[in-house]
């Protein structure tokens, strides 16, 4: 494979697809095909060959907005369709040439306006298990410009001027890493990516691994060839089967063009990936759980240092990011590192993905720069919180982030400014909530999430997650007292500086930023048994009190 | 040919020490009579970090460092027994205590256990948290120990021994969180499964969780001294 080649696939590809008068493109994601998209996809190539019309029907990847799914989107016109269903396909097909659909087409400008996409660049216009779709949208070019014309310091100088940082959730400069693993010591080196997204509400990794696999594999082979690595692995949670069935149709594909294996594109550049499975372990998105999952071993984390860029699978120098963080390096590469660095904020730099949930009208994937404004994201994009209710506090990082008020929504979304609030960015879940919520009752869910995903090891978090959901519950149930409060927070200061690992560490911010900004909402529920937003039964105090 | 030692210095709790590169901050104090305190870290087993009671202060980072795993490095300065240090090790040793049943009066390590000795040595007088009296199993199957797990603290002591040192890899741990259980085989009982019988697990175990058969009341010391004898001898082997 040379880069004639490749661009010869992408022209052939294009002249495919001139063959057709309209391409109609039905997102496939979870979300979609659970409403009904793949009897939909069924239906429109049925309706197009009664109708007699060259129409291109293509299943993609997810294309943000969930909430309207199912989602089509009809080229060249470049219109929207939400809610579709198997029997709009009719409608749909002989509207083409004419006037769209009225009743289906939805108006998301504000939703997409703001946003920036990069990773997310080819979301919605490609087949993910089509390997020349990605090449016709520059795919592979990126790993053809490395192997072909940089040295593996030229690529690291690029990531590291780019200012991208680790997109898992602690935020990492990438380029410090690579550079990290580039000189570790050892022949034998490993690339390893995170997939192993277990947050709840969030679902940009699989959104990316399932919609544009082959993104996360140049990505990773770029990685290699910068550090010195001649193999790698993709670690998915099992509860992803789709986005496996993907990833391996991608490899497959990938070998099959020659752009994985040995000597790839003519170079003495060798690499292969393989895919291992987690089994429903949320601490495995832990680096050294992980790398002890991928050995075989129990997944549980182990004292850093030594960090996995010095010793890390088998004990040889490791390279670990995340799906969002190779899916970065493609782009970043062929545009250029101070492309990147000239989006985002000062010490945060390019695009963001978040995955958008809870009490908003626009669930689903957004990509954001970063330093944008929380009010733009949820105001704007994510069309603010329904009609007869008003926003309570979003919650970022997952169980391992915090709980930001209305005051604070005009702070610019930043690595270093979640963590000055008490949350994260973690890996870019984000759940909104408003005022039919009950700021203890979701501290206690999350430090439930916690407490059964603890690998056990040490006992600051095995103990010490098992005391805050004991005394958590006693507060939601009306029996808690003023004393519980004191020595839960003892708790929350004890459990997040001597834990082992980033769980147990992390595992006390939703209650300390719930304490923080809804301290009220504890005092309610302690002295006057009442809990404000109507949430918690206060069953129990109830029975005491009688 | 001369051996080239790579010598550090640091300064620990106030006093200066010497120690040769890749020694463990906990190594150092010890040799310098210097206590931390430790209950999942025994000399002669890899260490694993876990039950963070040696966690020290270094200055300069606001990070508390485990002293088992750390090593030492030139010009550092550790402080094992700040105030900040005290509280969250007595609240360490409260979890302990909350988490299982541990009625020492009726233990057979009473007076011999390292738990109870820590606390002491801490000061820990009561127990503020709840206890949370789990129902755990009582493994009497085998011939000569005891595995009993209202006192094990999941130190996997048992679980290191046998495996890096005996060779069996009888012990393992099972489950996860606060439900972890230190097991034999595929959780067969102790008497059916492939131990040995060699014993050294009750011996490095630091509670009344592995015991004899033949103590009775709390006449049970355990000699968990003879493994780095144990493995110099090996070495030299």
């Amino acid at each position: 494979m040379t880069v004639e080649e490749l661009d010869q696939i992408a022209i052939s590809v294009r002249q495919e697809n001139a063959k057709y008068d309209y391409e109609v493109n039905v997102c496939m994601d979870l979300a979609c095909v659970s409403q009904g998209s793949d009897k939909l996809r069924d239906a429109l190539v049925q309706a197009a060959e009664a109708a007699g019309k060259k129409v291109l029907i293509r299943r993609t990847g997810c294309m943000g907005p969930c909430s309207h799914g199912p989602l089509v989107r009809v080229d060249p016109d470049d219109v929207l369709y939400r809610k579709v269903h198997a029997g709009h396909a009719g409608q749909i097909v002989s509207s083409l040439g004419g006037a769209p659909v009225a009743e289906l087409q939805c108006d998301l400008n504000e939703h997409f306006g703001s946003q920036v996409r990069v990773v997310l660049e080819n979301a919605g216009y490609i087949d993910p298990e089509k390997i020349d779709d990605y090449i016709a949208r520059d795919g592979y070019k990126a790993l053809l410009t490395v192997l072909t014309e940089m040295t593996p310091n030229g690529v690291i100088h690029r990531i590291t001027e780019s200012g991208l940082r680790g997109r898992g959730g602690g935020g990492y400069p990438t380029g410090l890493k690579w550079g990290t693993v580039a000189k570790a010591a050892g022949n034998l080196k490993y690339v390893v990516c995170n997939g192993d997204e277990g947050d709840p509400g969030a679902f940009m990794d699989r959104s990316v691994m399932e919609g544009d696999p082959h993104r996360v594999i140049e990505g990773m082979a770029i990685a290699a060839y910068a550090v010195g690595a001649s193999k790698g692995f993709i670690y998915v949670r099992a509860e992803y089967p789709v986005a496996v069935s993907r990833l391996t149709t991608a490899l497959r594909e990938a070998r099959r063009r020659g752009l994985l294996g040995n000597d790839i594109c003519g170079t003495p550049f060798s690499f292969d990936v393989e895919i291992r499975l987690g089994a429903g372990a949320f601490v495995c998105g832990e680096e050294t759980a992980l790398i002890a999952s991928i050995e075989g071993r129990r997944g549980t984390p182990k004292p850093r240092p030594p960090y996995p860029a010095v010793s890390g699978l088998w004990g040889k120098p490791t390279l670990i990011n995340n799906v969002e963080t190779y899916a970065n390096i493609a782009p970043i590469v062929r545009n250029g590192g101070k492309w990147f660095a000239n989006m985002g904020s000062e010490r945060s730099k390019g695009t963001k993905v978040f995955a958008l949930t809870g009490k908003i009208a626009n669930t689903g994937l957004v990509e954001v720069p970063m330093g944008i404004k929380l009010r733009q994201i949820i105001e704007d994009i994510g069309g603010g919180v329904p009609e007869g209710h008003t926003f309570k506090a979003v919650q970022t990082g997952g169980p391992s982030g915090g709980c930001i008020p209305a005051e604070l929504l005009d702070v610019g979304v930043s690595y270093d400014a979640l963590l000055k609030m008490g949350s994260i960015m973690g890996s870019g879940g984000m759940i909104v909530m408003d005022d039919t919520s009950c700021m203890v009752n979701v501290a206690r869910f999350f430090i439930e999430f916690c407490m059964t995903e603890s690998c056990g090891k040490c006992i600051p978090c095995r103990s010490g997650t098992a005391q805050m959901h004991t005394l958590l519950t006693r507060i939601c149930n009306g029996t808690g007292t003023m004393d519980d409060l004191q020595l839960l927070e003892e708790l929350c200061a004890t459990v997040k500086e001597t834990s082992l690992c980033g769980l147990g560490q992390t595992a006390p911010n939703p209650v300390l930023s719930t304490l923080k900004y809804f301290r009220n909402e504890y005092i309610e529920h302690i002295l006057h048994k009442r809990c404000p937003a109507g949430v918690c039964s206060m069953q129990a105090a109830v029975e005491v009190l009688a | 040919m001369s051996v080239e030692v790579d010598v550090k210095t640091l300064e620990i709790d106030g006093h200066e020490v010497s120690a040769s590169a890749g020694q463990t901050i906990l190594a150092v104090a010890r040799e310098n009579d210097i206590p931390i305190p430790t209950l999942c870290h025994i000399d002669g087993l890899s260490d694993v970090g876990a039950c963070r009671l040696c966690l020290v202060e270094i200055a300069g980072s606001n990070k508390l460092m485990p002293a088992c795993v750390a090593t030492v490095q030139e010009g550092m300065v550790v402080s094992t027994n700040t105030e900040r240090l005290q509280k969250h090790r007595r609240l360490i040793l409260e979890m302990l205590f909350a988490e299982r049943n541990h009625i020492c009066s009726v233990c057979v390590s009473n007076g011999h256990c390292e738990l109870q000795s820590l606390a002491q040595e801490q000061g820990v007088t009561h127990v503020r948290l709840p206890y949370r009296y789990p129902e755990l199993p009582v493994d009497v199957s085998h011939e000569r120990f005891t595995a009993d797990h209202n006192r094990c603290i999941l130190c996997t002591r048992c679980v290191r021994v046998c495996a890096e040192i005996e060779g069996a890899h009888v012990w393992d741990v099972m489950g996860r969180g606060i439900d972890s259980l230190v097991i034999t085989d595929l959780h067969d009982e102790w008497g059916k499964s492939s131990c040995t019988r060699c014993g050294k697990c009750v011996q490095v175990c630091p509670t009344g969780a592995l015991f004899d058969k033949s103590k009775i009341g709390s006449e049970h010391p355990k000699y968990p001294d003879f493994l780095p004898y144990l493995n110099l001898m090996r070495e030299a082997q």
